[in-house]
This record gives C-alpha cells, sequence and structure tokens, in this order.
C-alpha cells in the first residue's frame, strides 16, 4: 500500500516535472529538469525492483547527459527560440496518442501480477536455470551477459555506432586540427580559480574511480555491470575535466587513446565471442572457455561485462571532449 | 536499548525531515539569490545527517550502516562544494549581495 501510495507520488512528480520542461523557455532550467526527471524515473525504477535499470538512469540520464546537455548549451544560447510550430496539430498528435495510450492500459496485467505473459514466457526459465548453468546471485547479469549475449553485444555496437556518429557529426569542418590550436597552459574553462571546488573534486576523483571498479566487477553479485561503470568511470574524467581544463584530461587520456577504448571494448565482446568458437562452442557460449562451464561463464561474463565498460567510457569521454572542443573553434 | 535507539532514530527522522521541509519552503520564500541557497544548503547538510543516521541506526550495524556512513561521508563533501561553486558563480556573474533590509521580491526572474 505504502508502495502504491509513493509510486502515485514519484509519477505525479514526474508529471509535474515534465509540464515545467514544457513550459520553461530557459534551456538551461530545462536541462536541469531533465535531470530531475531521470532521477526520479530512476527513483522509480528501484521501487520496480529493478536496481540494475534504476543504477543505469542515475549514472547516464541524471548524471553523463546532464553534463553533455550543458556542453551543447554552452555552444549555442540559453533562451529558447520562439518556434513557429503548429500547436494545434501537436495538440492534435498528443490527444491521439494519450487516446490510445490509455486504450492499451486496458488490456494491461495488474502490477505485479504473475501471470502476466511477461512472466510467463523465457523469464521463469532464465530464473531456473541461473543457478545451474551459471551460479551468479544477480539473474540480471547472467541474463544480460550471457543468456542474452547476443542482444548485449548489439547494445555494444549500438553505443559504439552512436559514438562514431558523434563525433562525426561534431568533428565536420573542423578539418582535425583541434591539437594544435588549444595552448595547454592557456586557462581552459574549468573551474581552475575555485579552490573548494577543485580540492574536494580532487580528493573524490580516486573514490569516484575505485567505485566504478567496484560496479564493473560487482556486476554478478549485486546491481551494476559495464553500462554503469562506465558512466561513473566516464564521469569521473568528466569531473576531472571540469576541475583542472579540458586539455589537462585530455594530457591524462589523450584522444588516440579514447579512440582505441571506443573500438577496444566492442574487439573485446566479439573476440570472446570468436574465442568460444575457436574452442569448440557457439559464438558467444563461454563454457567452452574454461574446463569447467560454470567457470567458463564468469571468465566470459566477467570480460565482456569489461568491454562494455570500456567502450561506453570510451564513447562518452569522446562525446564530451568533441562538445568541448567545438566550443574553442 | 532497542527501544531507545527506534525512539532516538525516529527523533532523527522526524527532525531531518522537519529540516528538509523547512529547507525546501526557504528556498521557495526567501527573497533572493542568496538566502534561498542558505535555506536550500539546509536540506543537504543537516537534513541529509538527521535522515541518513535515523536509517543508520534502524539498520543496526550491518553492511547497509557502513554505505550509508560512505554516502554521508560523499553527501557532507559534496553538498557544502556544490553550494559554495554556486555562490561564487553568483558572485563572479555580477550577483551581488543585498545588505539593508529585505527588500520585496520581484517577480520577474
Amino acid at each position: 500500500m505504502i508502495i502504491i501510495l509513493f509510486g502515485v507520488f514519484l509519477l505525479a512528480l514526474l508529471v509535474i516535472t515534465a509540464l515545467a520542461i514544457v513550459r520553461t523557455d530557459n534551456l538551461f532550467a530545462a536541462v536541469i529538469l531533465t535531470g530531475i526527471f531521470s532521477l526520479l524515473m530512476a527513483a522509480n525504477f528501484f521501487l520496480l525492483d529493478a536496481a540494475d535499470v534504476a543504477l543505469t538512469e542515475a549514472a547516464i540520464g541524471a548524471g553523463i547527459s546532464t553534463v553533455l546537455f550543458l556542453g551543447a548549451l554552452a555552444l549555442t544560447g540559453e533562451r529558447e527560440r520562439g518556434g513557429s510550430t503548429n500547436r494545434l496539430l501537436a495538440l492534435g498528435v498528443v490527444t491521439v496518442t494519450t487516446l490510445i495510450v490509455i486504450y492499451a492500459t486496458f488490456d494491461k496485467p495488474r502490477l505485479g501480477d504473475p501471470d502476466a505473459p511477461v512472466h510467463q514466457h523465457v523469464g521463469p526459465w532464465y530464473l531456473e536455470k541461473t543457478p545451474a548453468l551459471i551460479d551468479i546471485p544477480n539473474a540480471v547479469t547472467a541474463v544480460l551477459a550471457s543468456f542474452r549475449g547476443y542482444d548485449t553485444l548489439g547494445e555494444v555496437f549500438v553505443v559504439f555506432t552512436a559514438g562514431i556518429g558523434v563525433l562525426f557529426l561534431l568533428s565536420a569542418g573542423r578539418g582535425g586540427r583541434t591539437e594544435e590550436i588549444r595552448p595547454a597552459d592557456a586557462p581552459g574553462p574549468g573551474l581552475r580559480h575555485y579552490l573548494v571546488p577543485r580540492v574536494v573534486g580532487r580528493m573524490l576523483i580516486p573514490f569516484i574511480f575505485l567505485f566504478g571498479l567496484y560496479v564493473q566487477f560487482h556486476g554478478d553479485y549485486g546491481p551494476g555491470g559495464g553500462f554503469q561503470a562506465g558512466a561513473i568511470v566516464a564521469a569521473a574524467v568528466i569531473l576531472y575535466a571540469l576541475l583542472e581544463g579540458e586539455a589537462q584530461a585530455l594530457r591524462a587520456l589523450p584522444m588516440s587513446v579514447l579512440k582505441w577504448l571506443v573500438a577496444g571494448g566492442a574487439l573485446l565482446y566479439g573476440a570472446i565471442g570468436v574465442a568460444s568458437m575457436f574452442l569448440g562452442g557457439n559464438f558467444l557460449d563461454y563454457s567452452v572457455l574454461a574446463s569447467d562451464p560454470i567457470t567458463g561463464q564468469h571468465i566470459g561474463i566477467i570480460v565482456i561485462e569489461l568491454g562494455v565498460g570500456i567502450t561506453v567510457t570510451g564513447v562518452l569521454l569522446c562525446v564530451f571532449h568533441a562538445f568541448a572542443a567545438r566550443g574553442k573553434v | 536499548m532497542a527501544m531507545t535507539i527506534d525512539i532516538l532514530s525516529w527523533i532523527m527522522l522526524t527532525a531531518g525531515g522537519a529540516f528538509v521541509f523547512i529547507g525546501g519552503l526557504g528556498a521557495l520564500r526567501m527573497p533572493n539569490l542568496y538566502t534561498r541557497m542558505h535555506a536550500a544548503s539546509l536540506t543537504d547538510t543537516m537534513g541529509a545527517v538527521l535522515v541518513i543516521g535515523g536509517i543508520m541506526m534502524q539498520a543496526g550495524l550491518t553492511l547497509a550502516t557502513i554505505k550509508l556512513a560512505a554516502i554521508l561521508l560523499f553527501l557532507l563533501l559534496t553538498s557544502p562544494t556544490a553550494s559554495n561553486a554556486l555562490a561564487s558563480a553568483a558572485i563572479l556573474s555580477g550577483l551581488q549581495p543585498e545588505e539593508g533590509p529585505i527588500k520585496p521580491r520581484k517577480n520577474a526572474e
């Protein structure tokens, strides 16, 4: 009962936030509200016992995307340009969609209904077989990394492709001369003159890295995994870039390394699949990686999660640097 | 003993909730940015300490308490830093703190 009340409260806040995003013409406020929306969404996911999704939403939605939005905003203006959109048409589309969605909810099973189709299909089989076949406590990771390894490989390639696409778009017309025009000692756009954030940030960055590694390698046992860890590690580097200036961050992790990370993570994932083929199994069948099938599964999951984490970190940092470099040209 | 801890924890939780409420009220009602920030920073220092302290007492000596302590430490480091950064940004952008008697709040942003 309390849970339902809390859920309704959170959903009401979500609607209010969404309306506020639509109403405001200050893009800065809209970006912050989007972050709040993501955080509320994460709380919602957690309420529905989807801790892994909640962690991803909090790290990527509320954390990194807000930073990327702000980076984009620094290139444009703070105010929304008055649109000449057809409001009546928009109202019509929204009304029709809303009615269809409301009509669709009549067929929706009750929240948490054990007879719901989603709980009758392959779900029970995964839950039943995870202890015997893979033997890790977090069934989400088992499904994500092993049972549905193909899907996750596809997701990693989507992230990879998206990163490449953003890099292409943002680097257009710059002729690849970003490295030269930026003197390393020039005061960057960072918070160099703010003493307190720099001191605290420097103190925190190692711990953020540590937490990222914990989330990365604890994914078998609790909520976490490559996607979340990649976002957290990227956040640590972005924090460093904000504190010390972007040039300093690029000196620590140059663009050439980042590009290797982007490709290397996806490559590592694929390589594990090919390796299991060479060892006599199917593509992404980790059981053949060690003499004991369960150990093989553990090795496979750890390595592909690492691949996911590396690619996500690389892509997020590349996108961040692409935005930051854009402002200086 | 357990009773005492329980009562103490609920006192802390209630007080923490009160601080968060007062902070939220202040952030809405205070006349200018610096006073509003002053109110808002109440929620993530005093409010957070009391609420997380109360939850720690409820959790007892478990792994959850240690995690909560880590979160508390993180909040105590970051929230005042964020307030500091916000205030410095406001000063640098040329918003001077008002002195003297409080003027009525302008409705325009």
